[in-house]
């Protein structure tokens, strides 16, 4: 439909665009100046001179960062962390949000299990009462520790029941009729029907261990256990004191504590920028599947 | 009517399955989320580590009066309720503007690339973002400052000013999150039936008059819903993020009763104190959240289950 459009609401759309333009711009501009200072040399990057683009272009910083035993470390016990806490949450998100899913009629301890689930996300006993009964276990120390406690994620079971509740009836009444017990019922039909939603909940698991930076600092004792982030944390949020005792003038020419921390950061934002693009799909679907109903 | 009553036997005998699949999970939950509930006792406790829950003495309200006591407990909860407000109301208003905005635009691909993009700085962590905006926010080298420089605007000390400090946090917060809302207040935009418009256009209403009048009553429910769920959070000011950003200097307008607590639980080990904040805070919390879930039933016809 042409409709005739006049020169102050053509004004107005060229503004808008611009305006959304530069506030997307600004949403990725921090990202742009970090890659940027990571591949300056130090004397540029002390100087201020880099904005957007790398000025004195030297891979430097990283090569300072992969020799840095700690950081590699960190970054594997981070992708350990991410790949099990990831596996056991969907290990239990999917059997619990399948038996929440269940009708009342022919399940009546359901409504007793979501209560148990939800009220969860309404109380809980804060940080202290929570790090003692880590300790009390015996976790204290384990990379259990950051796993664990966060296992059940009740959002996104939440979020795969009511998804499973809007499934049509037709599917239980289908393989009752094939006598397909409860276990078959879950793996055989209902798994593979919840690809969307396991997608996101998915995303949400990988990203929630992949930057959860605190239980690895209060529950762990040894920096050299710390994932990513806490490690990250002790290095960025303070003074790095490790480039001072390298040994390596040639490096230390061209790499400063700004470089090599912008690099780390970089390298740390990395794996969310390969995943997003990929995941983002469903992840907007699965964020509107939960808040705007039908 | 035999027939159903065997059919409804047979379903009673499946169900012995669901309570096997569910049990890991209630097992991780009472130990991770149920017995710390025990622990709210610690604030009512002289609490000694060696002796556990069990072997340390009872002390009544005296932890409470000792945290009532602290110098600064009256700051740190102004503190919280006021960046917790701001970031509510910021929070509300930047993702809904934003949304109406971006809905005027009629290229599908533009709107989904920009939504893509505003999006993304949610995936970051406070430790990212804090080294990133540490960075950038430096009086000295700063991107930002050098910007303002231009304009003649001294070096302001973002993070070390405690005047501005708090509106830094706000402001920071919002342009890390806003894009979430405005994936959901956009498709609660195009939810809206079309023909409204054009009724409205029919009565002589430019495209102000229409989103006054079509759009944003349109959105009611689903901004009134986010208001009333982001009510339970009115006394989570943003741990992560202040944590990451703050330091002793802006500690008088930006400690807020996360932070409080950690310092005096896990740092000064005062765990009977530490508990006692942390139990307020629950008990006020929970308040909070069931009055808002009360209130989005209500009003927004919205139940999670």
């Amino acid at each position: 439909m042409l409709e005739y459009k006049s020169w102050s609401r053509k004004l107005f759309l060229w503004c808008n665009v611009i305006f959304l333009t530069g506030a997307a711009f600004i949403c990725i501009l921090p990202i742009i100046n970090v890659l940027a200072v990571s591949f300056s040399s130090s004397q540029y990057a002390s100087a201020n001179a880099v904005s957007l683009w790398p000025k004195g272009f030297t891979w430097s910083a990283y090569e300072f960062v992969a020799n840095k035993p700690e950081f590699i470390r960190s970054f594997l016990i981070a992708v350990k962390v991410t790949v099990i806490g990831t596996l056991i949450n969907l290990l239990l998100a999917l059997p619990s949000a399948y038996v929440l899913s269940r009708s009342e009629q022919k399940f009546r301890w359901r409504t007793v299990y979501v209560w148990f689930f939800v009220f969860t996300m309404l109380f809980n006993g804060g940080l202290i009462p929570t790090y003692l009964t880590v300790k009390e276990v015996g976790l204290l120390n384990h990379f259990l520790a950051l796993i664990l406690p966060g296992a059940v994620q009740v959002f996104s079971v939440i979020l795969l029941m009511n998804f499973f509740r809007n499934l049509p009836k037709e599917i239980d009444e289908a393989s009752l009729v094939d006598g397909a017990g409860h276990w078959t019922n879950l793996l055989v039909i209902y798994a593979p029907l919840a690809k969307p939603a396991l997608a996101t909940i998915t995303l949400l698991a990988i990203v929630g261990h992949w930057n959860n930076w605190f239980s690895g600092i209060i529950y762990l004792n040894h920096p050299g256990d710390y994932p990513l982030q806490s490690y990250l944390q002790t290095v960025i949020i303070k003074p790095d004191l490790s480039l001072i005792s390298s040994n390596d003038i040639g490096l230390l020419s061209t790499v400063n504590e700004r470089t090599s921390k912008a690099a780390q950061i970089f390298l740390a934002t990395l794996p969310i920028l390969l995943v997003y693009p990929f995941f983002q799909n469903y992840f907007m679907k699965g964020l509107v599947m939960g808040s705007v109903k039908g | 009517m035999g027939l159903l009553k065997d059919g409804i036997e047979s379903i009673k005998n499946r169900n012995g399955a669901l309570h096997v699949m569910i049990l890991p999970a209630v097992i991780l939950l009472i130990l991770f989320n149920y017995i710390p509930l025990f622990g709210l006792v610690i604030a009512f406790q002289k609490y000694n580590v060696f002796r556990g829950v069990t072997g340390s003495d009872w002390i009544g309200l005296d932890n409470f009066r000792f945290i009532l006591a602290f110098p600064d407990i009256y700051q740190v909860m102004w503190n919280t309720f006021y960046i917790a407000m701001m970031k509510i109301v910021a929070g509300l208003i930047v993702p809904i503007v934003f949304a109406l905005l971006l809905n005027e635009v009629r290229n599908a691909l533009f709107k989904r690339s920009i939504q893509t993009i505003v999006y993304f700085p949610h995936f970051l962590s406070w430790v990212l973002l804090g080294g990133i905006l540490i960075d950038i926010l430096s009086p000295s080298s700063g991107l930002v400052n050098q910007f303002l420089a231009i304009f003649g605007i001294g070096p302001v000390f973002f993070l070390g000013d405690d005047t501005v400090f708090p509106y830094v946090l706000v402001a920071t917060d919002t342009w890390k999150d806003f894009g979430f809302g405005t994936i959901i207040y956009l498709a609660a935009l195009t939810n809206i039936d079309q023909t409204q418009y054009e009724a409205a256009l029919i009565d002589g209403a430019g495209r102000w008059k229409q989103t006054l009048y079509v759009t944003l009553p349109g959105m009611m429910p689903v901004i009134i819903l986010m208001m009333t769920l982001s009510l339970g959070n009115v006394l989570n000011a943003g741990f992560d993020q202040i944590f990451n950003l703050y330091s002793p200097i802006v500690y008088k307008t930006g400690d807020i009763i996360d932070t409080l607590v950690y310092r005096t639980g896990l740092i000064d080990r005062q765990y009977g104190p530490a508990a006692a904040i942390g139990f307020f805070k629950s008990v006020l919390s929970f308040a909070l959240i069931v009055a808002s879930y009360k209130l989005a039933d209500k009003y927004a016809n919205y139940r999670i289950f």
